[in-house]
């Protein structure tokens, strides 16, 4: 009994970190997808180049993972608006299927690029000491790790609801999500909110991507590897919905985890099953508003 | 006393707290010529897009020839006999003129799923398209995609569009929109050249066109119904020319 | 000649001519070429072929149906592991092996099809991801693994000699004609398709779906017959490859040959057939020549190729090649 109840809360705590982490690299993609409404898939391109800068820091041995990370973000925030204001503008107005093919030439380019300088091994950033113990109580284990994943996810995701709810870029977000035409008709900057919208999630996807790499290691194919999960958070969170975004993560990394532990024979297939059912069943969105 | 050709009643529509069409009631019969104005904002769209099933009411009943089709699928209603056209053109634009007539014929035959043969050898659909293109006077544009037509001819296809249909019932929904003076004259000719049995439910803001138009007009401000009645009426009643003149307040 | 035949003519000649054309000749006429005077490239030409098959198929559905489907590859795999199986298990013949390959193809869009075409833009695009992606980590499953190989995947089959008559020489040169015979079939097919009322019927639902709605038509139920066709022919490429390579991997199931089919696609240009064609060839033999210098730097090329084609040639080879028609007639009626 205690055993089970053991395996179950680490299960849960591997579950909701991976959500957590999950959460983080698709936040940026859901507020993207949900105002621009391009299909952005190199989303998780700029979560690996976060994560490959941060590695190469920590590598030559002047920085720390918490020195590295804030640089690297910077750094993919302005590689991010860089591309914003050249090829993303190209195809603002091509239409959905341009998007994705120029989106998916960006990925391969990412990945060319990740083999070129780092070469195709997995690469995980080392952690600070007090990050790599493992508290025990009792008969339950309980990796530092994860608690601080989990506990700098809930952080941000504060933060960001915070702005979304209480600042003036926040409700011009919102505005611009919900209604982009009128959002431009009351004066709302809507490419300038454009610009910083996409650069801020970048830099949420490279944090994502450098804090995650015990979980989600680094290597060449990473870009196109974790794309499909994140797309499943976005739809099934429901585009441009932050609190749909947080629980659809959760969910998604809660029965991800349980059930490639009890369903051996599935593996990941469980996840993608358990997609298409609740896609199916709501298109919108589970999590989306109404 | 026989059914109506379309009746609504009742109809009510909310998106959340917001009341876009409130118990609207509407009827018409077979071969009427009916407008229904009203200021912007009305909810004019959103009931043809209820009628054409589009959208689904809250509240209240459609009924076509006296059958009830508040529940049937936009696709059985064209089946029925009602068709409509878009206040933004919505034709085919990579297709021909040809093509995108040939389509509506195609549709009412059932040909859509055939998967062998060829379109040219099929007689229907191109007898049909040349009688109505030159009915119409469009033969010429067979050939052009209608991408590459001025926005006039564009609504002209479309009106050939859904007459390739033969419609029962007729929703127009501002198809002089848009339009030069000179082609919202072609535009009036065409409309009052329709067959007298089909009904025409027309939504406008060209006052000149509904009043050559229509026999009766029913006025719709903020989502109800505010007065209906014959043209002269319609152009006496002191509150209509209020609401467009703007004496009235709004909430 | 009568009024009323003149304007029959002229409403006939409104619509565009999709029939085969001597023109169509050229690609095969240049296999046969191939053959005879390159002899050494006919496991190459044979790639090509297969590759050819499969953006057929994919432009069937996307260039003509406006189905943006990133999620292809399961037919291709799907029927990769069905041949594979067949030749294994039950019946060496390949002709045999190609049709159930198609029977799988076709059912696997009967059922996934009315599920997923109901929706539209990004959602489509992730439910065929999904799809796809939940396939291939079946055939990896633990489960799986005693029919499907794991990663090891299907291998150790043979194939009858064809029609009885043509064994599968080490040279290749059965597997050549046959592929070929396989690209004409799908060539055939894809034309009859294009060419029909129903074909005319697609273009018109890939342009604006609610017009279709609102003449009547039901959207989805055209949409499923589409992919369901599309998916055979997707699904017989796989059994191609799976009968002329003996080998069945993880890798008829992975993304990458959607993507790749998507580049042969914007390459050569969508809605065409034609475009199909010139793509695959051009993408098939420049892999393989980069594959064999640095196949990670091959990579760069073709996402360079993606973004810029995106911005500077949407349309592709075909889509240039129209332009200039269309510029020089323009040039021709004004001299």
């Amino acid at each position: 009994m205690l055993k089970l109840a053991a395996t179950v809360v680490a299960l849960l705590v591997d579950g909701v970190a991976y959500g957590m982490i999950l959460f983080l690299m698709s936040v940026g993609l859901t507020i993207t997808l949900g105002v621009m409404r391009i299909a952005n898939l190199a989303h998780c391109a700029f979560a690996m180049v976060g994560g490959y800068i941060a590695f190469a820091l920590v590598s030559s041995e002047h920085f720390t993972l918490f020195t590295a990370l804030p640089i690297a973000a910077a750094a993919t925030m302005v590689l991010g608006a860089a591309l914003e204001r050249s090829v993303y503008r190209w195809v603002y107005t091509t239409g959905q299927l341009g998007q994705i093919l120029m989106t998916i030439g960006l990925v391969f380019v990412a990945v060319a690029a990740a083999n070129l300088f780092f070469g195709s091994n997995l690469n995980a950033i080392p952690l600070p000491g007090w990050m790599s113990q493992t508290w025990v109580y009792g008969a339950i284990a309980f990796s530092a790790y994860r608690a601080f994943i989990i506990a700098a996810s809930i952080l941000i995701a504060g933060v960001l609801w915070l702005i979304l709810e209480f600042t003036d870029f926040g409700a011009q977000l919102r505005a611009a999500v919900d209604n982009p035409r009128m959002a431009r008709c009351v004066g709302i900057d809507v490419p300038w909110v454009f610009s910083i919208t996409f650069a801020v999630g970048c830099g949420l996807a490279a944090a994502a991507g450098i804090l995650g790499t015990q979980i989600m290691p680094l290597e060449p194919w990473y870009a196109l590897e974790y794309l499909v999960p994140i797309l499943m958070v976005v739809a099934v969170g429901g585009l441009g919905s932050l609190k749909g975004s947080f629980y659809s993560a959760l969910v998604l990394g809660l029965v991800d985890t349980f059930g490639r532990y009890y369903v051996p024979a599935a593996g990941a297939f469980v996840i993608y099953f358990a997609v298409l059912v609740l896609l199916l069943w709501r298109p919108q969105g589970v999590f989306a508003r109404a | 006393m026989s059914e109506p050709a379309l009746s609504i009643a009742g109809i009510s529509k909310n998106f959340g707290g917001l009341r876009v069409a409130r118990s609207i009631s509407l009827s018409l019969e077979t071969g009427a010529r009916h407008a229904l104005i009203g200021p912007n904002g009305a909810g004019k769209t959103t009931l043809v897009n209820i009628m054409s099933g589009l959208l689904q009411p809250s509240a209240g009943t459609i009924h076509l020839a006296g059958a009830d089709i508040t529940h049937v699928s936009p696709e059985r209603r064209v089946a029925l006999g009602l068709a409509r056209t878009f206040q933004i053109s919505s034709l085919f634009p990579t297709l021909t003129v040809a093509e995108n007539v040939g389509l509506a014929f195609e549709a009412r035959f059932g040909l859509d799923r055939k998967l062998w043969g060829s379109v040219r050898k099929s007689a229907s659909v191109v007898d049909g398209a040349a009688a109505l293109l030159h009915s119409l006077g469009l033969l010429d544009l067979a050939g052009k995609r209608v991408a590459d037509l001025p926005y006039g001819q564009r609504r002209l296809v479309e009106i050939a569009l859904v007459l390739a249909l033969e419609p029962k019932i007729l929703l127009l929904d501002e198809p002089a929109a848009g339009l030069a003076a000179a082609d919202r004259g072609a535009l009036l000719d065409l409309l009052l050249k329709l067959p007298a049995a089909l009904t025409i439910l027309v939504i406008e803001h060209d006052m000149s066109l509904v009043f050559r138009l229509a026999q009766r007009i029913t006025v719709l401000v903020e989502g109800a119904v505010m007065t209906e009645g014959t043209v002269a009426e319609i152009r006496a009643d002191p509150r209509v020319r209020d609401v467009y003149l703007g004496t009235r307040t709004h909430g | 000649m009568s009024a009323a035949d003149d304007r029959l003519d002229a409403a006939r000649n409104g619509f565009t001519r999709h029939r085969l054309s001597w023109l169509d000749a050229l690609p095969f006429l240049f296999a046969v070429v191939v053959y005879f005077g390159a002899n050494r490239y006919l496991p190459l030409g044979t790639q090509v072929m297969i590759q050819i098959t499969f953006a057929l198929s994919l432009d069937l559905a996307l260039g003509y149906g406006g189905i943006d489907s990133l999620g292809h590859v399961v037919f291709f795999g799907m029927g990769a592991y069905a041949a594979g199986l067949f030749a294994m298990h039950v019946s060496p013949d390949p002709v045999l092996g190609l049709a159930i390959a198609a029977c799988v193809g076709a059912l696997t869009g009967l059922l996934t099809g009315p599920l997923v075409l109901r929706t539209r833009g990004l959602t489509l695009v992730m439910l065929t991801l999904a799809v796809a992606t939940m396939v291939q980590q079946l055939a990896n499953a633990n489960a799986m693994k005693p029919i499907t190989g794991g990663a090891d995947g299907l291998f150790g089959y043979h194939l009858s000699p064809l029609l009885g008559l043509f064994t599968f020489d080490l040279a290749g040169e059965t597997a050549y004609w046959y592929s070929l015979a396989v690209v004409a079939f799908t060539f055939f097919v894809c034309k009859i398709v294009v060419n029909s009322p129903f074909g005319l019927a697609i273009r018109g639902i890939r342009d604006n779906p609610v017009r279709m709605r609102m003449l009547g038509v039901h959207v989805t139920s055209r949409l499923v017959t589409l992919y369901c066709i599309s998916g055979a022919l997707a699904a017989i490429a796989g059994a191609l490859s799976a009968q002329v390579t003996t080998l069945v991997g993880l890798d008829s199931l992975a993304f990458l040959l959607s993507g790749n089919a998507l580049v042969m696609l914007i390459l050569g240009g969508t809605g065409s057939l034609y475009g199909a064609i010139i793509g695959a060839t051009i993408f098939v033999v420049l892999s393989d020549r980069a594959a064999a210098i640095d196949p990670f730097n091959w990579l760069f090329a073709i996402g360079f190729l993606l973004i810029f084609a995106v911005r500077f040639a949407p349309q592709g080879i075909v889509g240039l090649i129209v332009d200039w028609w269309r510029r020089f007639e323009g040039w021709r009626s004004r001299a």
